[in-house]
């Protein structure tokens, strides 16, 4: 359900390990098999998957991508040229809470770039930034599909809506 | 923000306010799955196919092609396996229906897919997602669970020989990717690159097999068509156009949301200024985006006092088009320059680059209004947007070269005092 308030989970945990090719708990790669199950051609999977070793890797690194080739018998070059196609698909670190406040046209007739504005100042970061510290991205999109409940931006997968610069303060404030 | 129905009964709307719509029970309750029981039980493929024919659905999605007959064109003696995809990509600016339909009512969809793949004759289906649309997927994954659970989807549903499997996929923030053929290549694991037409998915889709895609506004409205007979469901609406539509509206109006109307509702001045509760702030009305971001804006002028019926015929006769239904209203302090760059930065980034027009010429476009804003107006560059408009539109490879050039040239012919404003300030 859409979130008003506020219990946003990391997008990822950080990922000590790191070696040629990420390796996966067996939770993991039975969620991965289930997503190869639904197709007829093991490539169809490659979107699934991504999102599941980005949750995993905090982005598309290149032990993560060297694993995609491998599971999906493709090669390495199929892997980035999709990966750097879709906008939800990280090839560079992201933070842990990814703000996204979205920049097109209905919510901004309803004051979006005051929001954008207020996260920058907030955050001490301008669109397109991470914090030093690794915690938060801040970042432009274009429509989320909340026009009518605009301004919005959505922080991992959690809508926010209808937003005033009250409420951004109390989202922002309650991360962890 | 308002989720309902003006000017007739809800139908596709009916059960969203219902205590746990999204569940089975809730479903079943309100005569779910009956429709599907009676397809199943008493109708042949060809029998559906023909009510649909029947109740002049148009889709839903945007483009308004005739649901039944894009059904008719899937061949029927093809040895390859069948697929019913369902196009949930919405990414459309100002078009936010269809994720309702699937948050409060997800076991409309997964029956009204359940009806087009026996129509097809589809054993296998997919729901395509925006990625971004994540707690939308697991209701939806929740919904697929229970239907499966109850014997509703898989093996032998209700009971009969009949078998079809439905699985979600997500996209990952790709506009291009609700568009049919790139949302195709995206789901065979590709870019969303668009691909030449034809072959029609119809005929040639998803693996190459004959694929129907549709809107899940389309295809939620199946069970309803089947349940009280085409003739019935086009009664709803108009004799080329039947039944009712949702359409998304938003912007500087006083009652946001989520509208179903019948379509051919006589009024678009009494929809915003009554149904929609008015300008917001005591403001005039300025001009309004109906169908999505990829349509004409209109003048208020060629609204107030002027009978736009809302309907596909109504809306061109009005100076625009229904698309995807999503209504973006903008009041007398908009400048229309400004919105216009907007949604011309969006084409920009959601350009493909496929093609050369549509990539270099959204880049264009957006450096000459970014030059303009910074004082750098020149004599000529009304035409030189022009200019640039006519070698994107109907030059590129999809429609999506086209949706990026209409909102200049309609913005530019009805609001040029905007840009005049931008161009002569310095
Ligand atoms: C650039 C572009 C974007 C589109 N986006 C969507 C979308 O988000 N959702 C959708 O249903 N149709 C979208 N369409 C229309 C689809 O190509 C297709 O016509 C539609 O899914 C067919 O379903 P329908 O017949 O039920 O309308 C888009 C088309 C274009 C050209
Ligand atoms: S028109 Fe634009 S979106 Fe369509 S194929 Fe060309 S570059 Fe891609
Ligand atoms: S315009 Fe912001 S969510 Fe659609």
């Amino acid at each position: 359900m859409t979130t008003e308030l506020v219990n946003i989970q990391p997008l990822y945990q950080p990922v000590k390990m790191s070696g040629e090719m990420a390796v996966f708990s067996p939770e993991v790669e039975a969620e991965i098999d289930w997503h190869l199950a639904k197709y007829p051609s093991k490539r169809s999977a490659i979107l699934p998957i991504m999102f599941i070793v980005q949750r995993e890797r905090g982005y598309l690194d290149g032990p993560g991508v060297s694993y995609l080739a491998n599971r999906l018998s493709l090669r390495i070059t199929d892997i980035w040229e999709v990966a750097t196609f879709y906008s939800m698909l990280h090839t560079k670190p992201i933070g842990q809470y990814h703000i996204q406040v979205c920049k097109t046209l209905s919510c901004k007739l309803l004051g979006a770039d005051k929001i954008t504005e207020q996260c920058s100042q907030k955050l001490g970061i301008k669109p397109g930034e991470t914090t030093a510290d690794g915690k938060f991205s801040l970042s432009l999109v274009e429509c989320l599909g909340s026009c009518g409940t605009a301004p919005m931006f959505q922080v991992n997968f959690d809508f926010h809506e209808n937003l005033t610069t009250e409420k951004v303060d109390q989202i922002l404030d309650s991360l962890p | 923000m308002f989720i309902g129905a003006i000017g007739c009964e809800p139908l596709q709307l009916r059960r969203v306010h219902l205590e746990n719509s999204h569940s089975l029970d809730v479903y079943r309750a309100n005569g779910g799955y009956e429709a599907l029981k009676k397809a199943l039980d008493s109708m042949s493929p060809d029998d559906v196919i023909n009510e649909v024919k029947k109740s002049q659905l148009r889709g839903r999605g945007g483009a308004g092609f005739p649901t039944g007959m894009k059904w008719s064109f899937v061949p029927k003696d093809s040895p390859k396996p069948k697929y019913v995809v369902c196009n949930a990509d919405e990414s459309e600016p100002g078009t936010f229906k269809d994720r309702y339909l699937m948050e409060r009512d997800p076991h409309m969809l997964i029956e009204g897919m359940l009806i087009a793949a026996y129509a097809l004759g589809a054993k296998t289906n997919y729901i395509y997602t925006r990625g971004e649309y994540k707690y939308l997927i697991d209701i939806m994954d929740v919904a697929l669970d229970e239907a499966r659970a109850a014997g509703l989807l898989g093996q032998n549903i209700l009971g009969t020989n009949f078998s079809s499997e439905i699985y979600t996929h997500t996209g990952a923030g790709a506009y291009i990717c609700g568009e049919e053929t790139a949302l195709l290549s995206s789901l065979e694991g590709y870019r969303g690159h668009p691909r030449m037409k034809p072959p029609f998915p119809a005929v040639s889709g998803l693996y190459a097999s004959p694929t129907v895609v549709n809107n899940v506004e389309t295809l939620t409205a199946v069970p309803d068509i089947i349940t009280m007979g085409g003739e019935a469901y086009q009664k709803l609406g108009t004799e080329k156009s039947g039944g009712t539509k949702l359409w998304s509206v938003s912007g500087h109006v006083n009652r946001p949301g989520v509208y179903e109307l019948p379509m051919g509702y006589d009024d678009m001045e009494k929809f915003i200024m009554e149904d929609c509760g008015g300008i917001s702030n005591g403001k005039q009305l300025k001009a309004v985006i109906p169908g999505g971001s990829s349509v004409y804006i209109m003048r208020a002028d060629q609204i107030i006092g002027k009978d736009v019926r809302m309907d596909y015929e109504g809306l061109v006769a009005g100076g625009s088009m229904v698309g995807s239904g999503g209504f973006i209203v903008m009041d007398e302090t908009v400048d229309v320059f400004e919105s216009t760059k907007n949604l011309t930065e969006f084409y920009k980034h959601e350009s493909c680059g496929w093609c050369t027009p549509c990539r270099e010429g959204t880049d264009w476009l957006v450096k000459i209004f970014k030059r303009i804003e910074n004082g750098g107006g020149r004599d000529g560059d009304i035409q030189l947007f022009l200019d640039l408009c006519d070698n994107i539109e109907g030059k590129s490879f999809c429609p999506l070269g086209d949706a990026a050039a209409w909102p200049i040239q309609s913005a530019i012919k009805r609001f040029p005092e905007d840009f005049e404003k931008h161009i002569l300030k310095n």
